[in-house]
């Protein structure tokens, strides 16, 4: 494929991070969900797991697994480097087709939507027009992270883009729907957070026990409705 | 039953060597803050070595054994008795059924672990013991233990008596210290450091703040300046990372750290260091060193390597003496 521009470094001895860049966009998300997809296939011994980022995918591996495996004078990083550049060269550069969105119906009652209030007075618009604007768009789930099932999803209109809170809440209450920057998340359980939250969804994104335990995964489509 | 917890300590949990696999769902690793110990305890009773042990803090549980067992404590040395006579860690023992174990005082180290022979009858989830204190699954309910908690053990495979008696060499006892200086290897944003703040990350004591626990220590120092803070974005994380707040200070993610975050990652604490650095705790000072990437696996080897010559040794049950 065409050369793709990325850069790896050691996370320590026994992990390593491939960086495409530093955005929040689907182009770098694409090649992160794309490798992944493809180390996941292509298992070397030594391999643990891959955690997906906004631009970036980490790998943890077994050193001595690895060093065990492929006997040359080189470090386990190294191996691991070449292993994972060999997939990276093999990279499809056709997007795929786009998921359908997953509706989450969301309640912007005041008792839930905590912070919609003041969310709306910093970009100087309506309630409604920012409920307006946050429903508008699809948006993308570019990783899990956080707690548990925690979807980091964006981009959110940058009219409605609102920084976090100064100081973290203590609780945020399960099913919170939060803003913060261009990003979007949904709280899976109660957590301390610093998210300005406009609303809440009864929609369990968490159920540990399932065959899935979390309802959303990196490169899905999701779309907010108003319950 | 297996044990009854007459009174529980500040934080019991079960813990084992951690959940991989899952950090793509935001599901963190969490196990053993002190792994090492953990691994040594089972290898010498005869378990595999991820088998899940209770991870203690000061104060500790107090527990009664509630049938015959045979367990052995390793870690942070806390003066353990049964029924009032002191015991010590890295050796197996027998208990009697209405054996009480106690802690008395904390001698050395923040971390102590339990171990019975067979294991403990506890929750699996996603193929790991250790509890989830944040998505409360694993281990005991998924939760720290209370009292009057009473927890199974599994029926040991081999003979119970095997293994009495059977102790670490003291060549082989972790070389815990609370002074030394942590080995690290430089992370992605070291080279962001300004020149003084390279210099003082190296030279300079810093203090564990009170505020630190199994998900990380804050450090208290002179703050390190960055050159440049452009935009941080999220991206994953290890046990033994460590990254630079707003305010200058270092945060050192441990066992429960969460699986992504966008500080930036000046360091990483080697593996071997781990459990030195893990049995560490609030008032302690920590200062670093950095080794370069090739001498931290050749480490992190040796060290294994000395755990695999422990491994055969308690195989044919030498290390006793």
């Amino acid at each position: 494929m065409a050369s793709v521009d990325y850069n790896i470094y050691p996370l320590g001895e026994g992990a390593l991070t491939i960086c495409f860049g530093n955005e929040i966009s689907s182009t770098q998300n694409d090649l992160v969900t794309g490798l992944a997809e493809a180390l996941d296939k292509h298992k070397f011994h030594g391999f643990r797991e891959c955690i997906p980022a906004y631009s970036s995918l980490t790998l943890i591996y077994d050193l001595f697994d690895v060093k065990r495996n492929f006997r040359t004078a080189l470090s386990g990083f190294e191996i691991v480097r070449s292993l994972v550049e060999i997939e990276i060269h093999k990279l499809d550069p056709i997007p795929k087709t786009p998921k359908t969105p997953i509706e989450i119906p969301v309640s912007f009652r005041k008792t839930h939507a905590l912070d919609l209030e003041f969310a709306a007075d910093a970009a100087r618009i309506s309630t409604s027009q920012l409920i307006e604007l946050f429903l508008a768009k699809t948006y993308r789930v570019f990783m899990l992270g956080f707690i548990p099932g925690f979807p980091y999803m964006g981009k959110i209109d940058k009219r409605i883009s609102t920084p976090r809170k100064e100081s973290p809440r203590v609780g945020v209450p399960k099913g919170s729907v939060g803003i913060a920057g261009v990003q979007t998340g949904i709280y899976p359980l109660e957590s301390p957070g610093g998210w300005q939250i406009i609303g809440r969804t009864e929609m369990e994104l968490f159920t540990p026990h399932a065959d899935r335990p979390t309802f959303l995964s990196a490169g899905d489509l999701v779309r907010f409705v108003k319950d | 039953m297996g044990l009854v917890i007459k009174k529980a300590g500040i934080l019991d949990s079960f813990q084992d060597l951690g959940r991989y696999g899952y950090q793509r769902l935001g599901i963190n690793p969490g196990g053993a803050m002190d792994r090492t110990a953990l691994r040594i305890i089972n290898l010498l009773l005869g378990n595999p070595e991820g088998e899940a042990g209770l991870e203690m803090h000061f104060p500790a549980a107090e527990l009664t054994f509630s049938e015959d067992l045979v367990f052995a404590l390793g870690g942070a040395e806390f003066d353990a008795t049964i029924n009032g006579e002191t015991i010590e860690n890295w050796r197996v023992y027998p208990a009697k059924k209405g054996d009480k174990l106690k802690f008395k005082r904390q001698r050395f180290g923040t971390r102590s672990y339990l171990s019975v022979a067979g294991g403990f009858e506890i929750d699996a989830w996603l193929g790991s013991l250790s509890t989830n204190l944040i998505a409360g699954v694993g281990g005991f309910q998924g939760r720290s233990l209370k009292n009057g908690d009473q927890i199974a053990i599994r029926k040991p495979a081999k003979a119970l008596h095997a293994r009495i008696g059977v102790r670490l060499a003291r060549s082989f006892r972790l070389r815990y210290s609370q002074s030394s200086a942590i080995r690290i290897t430089k992370g992605a944003d070291y080279e962001k450091l300004t020149a003084l703040s390279e210099q003082l990350f190296s030279r300079e004591l810093f203090r564990i703040t009170g505020d630190s626990n199994r998900m990380g220590f804050r450090l208290d120092g002179k703050p390190l300046h960055l050159l440049n803070r452009d935009v941080e974005i999220s991206s994953a994380v290890n046990f033994g990372t460590m990254q630079i707040l707003p305010n200058g200070q270092i945060v050192i993610l441990m066992a429960d750290h969460q699986t992504t975050g966008g500080y930036p990652k000046i360091a990483h604490i080697i593996k071997a260091d781990l459990p030195t650095a893990a049995q560490l705790g609030a008032g302690d000072e920590i200062g670093f060193r950095i080794v370069s990437l090739d001498e931290a696996e050749t480490i992190s080897s040796e060290f294994e390597r000395d755990l695999s010559f422990l491994r055969m040794g308690v195989r044919f049950n030498t290390t006793a003496g």
